[in-house]
């Protein structure tokens, strides 16, 4: 199977590359990662972050064939030839296909990814009813791979002032928990022409995301409730 | 020249569930507090985890703590420490509330509570029948639990080391340990760690094995530094197989399936499980529903062409409930076995997924190892928690639900204990002069090795040996001969050698110090797995079927330097309640 893969060692190469690899596949090899755990036993020196290998880790994300993705849950069978390799789009990169996330996860914390609640916690659990906790579907299982983001125009242009999808969907996650109670700490910390307002709903983040999060939901729901604060 | 060198009141080393509790409880007591992990804290192996926590918070009908107490020492087929096992189950209820208070998505009942869903081995009264004592997330609750602690951690200002690997433990003359070395992988730097206290969380090696469960980061980090340093390891024999791995992917199908009243089946259709377990059925405890499983593969009954598999069927579950409580899992079956199990059931076979045994701690997650005179000596500022220590919660077989138990009550208790001592031990002592030399050499070996081998082909033939000759169903010919194949690849982990010398995020540098830790833990499997001639939990063996708690009803000690063991009791007296003698153990 034949793959061309972006490859830079700032060490010894003056500039990125593309390496062309034909290495033969076994039955076993069913998903992006598997082959290229097979291209790095032939040549050590290929680079990429991989853990749990069944999409929920959120390390193996990257470009591929012109898409972000997970490697570990993308199938060999599913890609054109030469599949095209590339780290995410629009972060430092510091090896091959390892980029520097830095930015992503500063955007993360920024928006207090942690619930707040003033009341004192209760001896046992806080109640909460099924519809209540149904709000939380869709956002809580973010993996923070960071597909959406780097996928995001808007994000690319200022991944300093704007939050992004992921950041966006996490703040919503608080926002949408009937346990939180700083919506409105939340929601001035939004009220910016960077931080929530340069999403112009392209919907890359939704076309990308490998656990089939909306993101542009969630923001648009962020939108909502703050227009109806002001009136 | 020295390597520089950073001080901490303590150092944790890896950020999955116990290491986050663990410096939660360390951040918010406001101590200075370094985290080391090689991976950003929210893609540790805790993530994967699937079904549940355990806890008697009686939601759903009566339980106890007691009644859970119970069920863990049968589980561990009486291998389990009834102290640590008491503390474990008596302080599950408030860790689990503390996770809600943290933000944990819980699912919930209709009156506002935290749902509960039965899990394998969990029972009421006794053994009476199952019980639902799982509180879960969907079926994702490890990585809910893991963004969540990681959420707090961000609140406690706690302060991370990403993308840092431990090499080796610092000990000086004493045997008191004064921190780690480690290697920043994005600049290939390594410094010094001096810390009045060491707490490791660094996870199981579940990839000593060919098949298994476990991502690809679970390389016994700890075990392997532990052991280098002169500690034992404790019942490395015990490896959990979990029932229901995708065939040929290895992938976890959680066994909240079969709490949720999904079953296996074998070739025949039959529902074999009612014939090994009639009580408890699919919901028997995981050594005895993969023996089951393994033997009716072995026995003709396996299905697909090969006959190498049993399916799990849960299409009677309906759409609405596996998706409320399933979606992972269709989400994988899916990906990982081309089927979608609200139609089609799903080709399932024993996979690793959980080592029992580890680094030897008391319930306080102090590290203790045998002195002269006494067995549980404790390791001055040395401590453990979550799958790479042994307490011993889980014996010979952990019950589903009962590592996320696991991490957080001991993680929180470690971290508890942590600052007790540091309270107590003020001032860093002296690191000694060579500290870091080992770590040195083993770089400047890794470095300057010629006509070596490569880390995949040793790694591999590691992993080969494990699956052949150390699995579910174990042979006295073949732990034998396994023992004499684990002490070659041992010697070819020595001459290992990697192409890229880039001091850059060097991933092959990265996967050869890993191969040093796995091949400790690969030893002392084989080593201890050979010596146990008895049959307990997950230790299966074709020539000593029974349980022999006459000769056997001890912990096994495993030393890295001579390969020698030793054996210390089990402790059968718990803190407050009555001793639970050993039984017959029938499900």
């Amino acid at each position: 199977m034949k793959f061309r893969i972006y490859r830079y060692d700032p060490e010894k190469d003056a500039k990125p590359y593309m390496k062309e690899y034909d290495v033969a596949m076994e039955p076993s090899d069913r998903m992006l990662l598997d082959a290229l755990v097979r291209i790095k036993s032939l040549d050590d020196s290929l680079s990429l972050r991989r853990s749990c290998r069944e999409g929920v880790c959120g390390s193996d994300a990257m470009n591929i064939n012109g898409k972000n993705g997970l490697a570990c849950i993308t199938k060999l069978a599913d890609l054109k030839e030469p599949v095209e390799l590339r780290p995410l789009p629009g972060l430092p990169v510091i090896r091959d296909l390892i980029v520097d996330m830095s930015q992503f996860f500063k955007q993360y914390h920024s928006i207090k990814p942690f619930l707040q609640s003033k009341d004192p916690a209760p001896e046992k659990e806080r109640l909460q009813s099924p519809t209540d906790r149904a709000e939380l579907d869709g956002l809580y299982e973010c993996i923070l791979c960071a597909c959406c983001s780097t996928s995001c125009p808007s994000f690319w242009w200022n991944p300093d002032k704007f939050v992004g999808p992921a950041g966006l969907l996490a703040a919503y996650r608080f926002i949408a928990d009937s346990r939180d109670q700083a919506t409105n700490e939340r929601l001035d910390d939004l009220e910016d022409p960077y931080r929530l307002f340069r999403c112009h709903s392209i919907m890359n983040c939704v076309d990308v995301c490998p656990k089939g999060l909306n993101p542009t939901r969630a923001i648009g729901r962020i939108k909502d409730i703050m227009i109806k604060r002001m009136v | 020249m020295a390597l520089p060198t950073r001080k901490f009141d303590a150092v944790v080393v890896g950020a999955g569930g116990a290491g986050m509790r663990a410096a939660l409880q360390l951040a918010e007591a406001g101590l200075k507090v370094g985290v080391l992990s090689k991976v950003f804290p929210t893609r540790s192996h805790t993530v994967a985890a699937q079904g549940g926590i355990g806890a008697s918070l009686g939601n759903m009908g009566e339980d106890s703590w007691l009644w859970h107490m119970y069920d863990t020492i049968k589980g561990s087929d009486y291998l389990g420490d009834q102290d640590a096992i008491e503390f474990m189950c008596r302080m599950a209820p408030e860790v689990v509330y503390e996770l809600e208070h943290f933000g944990m998505p819980f699912d919930r009942n209709e009156n506002g509570t935290v749902y509960q869903r039965p899990f394998g081995g969990h029972s009421r009264d006794f053994g009476a029948g199952p019980v639902q004592r799982s509180v879960c997330a969907a079926d994702r609750t490890g990585h809910a639990m893991l963004h969540t602690l990681y959420q707090r951690n961000v609140r406690a200002n706690t302060v991370f080391f990403v993308e840092w690997m431990a090499l080796d433990l610092i000990r000086d003359a004493s045997g008191q340990v004064l921190g780690v070395t480690a290697m920043e992988m994005e600049t290939g730097e390594v410094w010094i760690f001096h810390a009045r206290a060491t707490l490791f969380a660094t996870g199981g090696a579940g990839r000593i094995f060919s098949a298994s469960t476990n991502a690809f980061i679970n390389t016994g980090d700890g075990l392997g530094m532990a052991a280098r340093a002169g500690i034992p390891l404790e019942d490395m024999e015990f490896w959990q197989f979990h029932p229901t791995g995708v065939a040929g992917a290895g992938v976890l199908i959680t066994e909240g399936v079969r709490g949720e009243g999904g079953y296996l089946l074998n070739k025949n259709g039959e529902r074999f499980m009612e014939r090994y377990a009639p009580t408890m059925k699919d919901l028997a405890s995981r050594d005895v529903v993969s023996r089951a499983m393994a033997t009716e593969i072995k026995e003709g009954r396996g299905c697909g062409k090969e006959a190498d598999h049993i399916l799990l069927k849960l299409d009677h579950l309906g759409v609405d409930v596996v998706e409320k409580r399933l979606p992972g899992i269709r989400e994988i079956a899916k990906k990982f076995a081309n089927v979608d199990p609200v139609k089609d059931p799903i080709p399932v076979v024993p996979t690793c997924h959980y080592q029992m045994g580890g680094i030897p701690t008391n319930y306080h997650g102090e590290v203790v190892v045998p002195t002269p005179g006494n067995v549980s000596t404790v390791v001055q500022g040395f401590y453990a928690a979550g799958e790479c220590a042994c307490a011993s919660v889980h014996g010979a077989n952990r019950l589903g639900t009962n590592s996320l138990t696991d991490l957080l009550v001991f993680g929180k208790a470690s971290g508890n204990r942590v600052i007790e001592y540091l309270k107590e031990n003020p001032g860093h002592k002296d690191l000694p002069a060579d500290a870091g030399e080992v770590s040195r050499a083993r770089l400047a070996r890794l470095d300057g090795q010629t006509k070596g081998e490569s880390v995949f082909e040793v790694g591999a033939e590691m992993r080969r040996t494990m699956q052949a000759h150390c699995g579910v169903f174990r042979f006295p010919d073949m732990l034998t001969e396994g023992v004499a194949r684990i002490e070659e690849v041992t010697e070819r982990v020595k001459r290992t050698e990697i192409q890229d010398k880039s001091k850059t995020f060097n991933t092959a540098r990265i996967e050869a110090l890993e191969l040093d830790n796995l091949i400790e833990v690969a030893r002392s499997t084989m080593i201890c797995a050979e010596a146990r001639k008895e049959s307990r939990g997950a230790h299966d063996r074709a020539d000593y079927p029974k349980r022999d708690d006459e000769s056997w009803l001890k912990h096994s000690l495993w030393y890295a330097a001579d390969n020698h063991l030793e054996y210390k009791p089990v402790v059968l007296k718990p803190l407050t309640a009555q001793s639970f003698e050993p039984k017959v153990r029938s499900y």
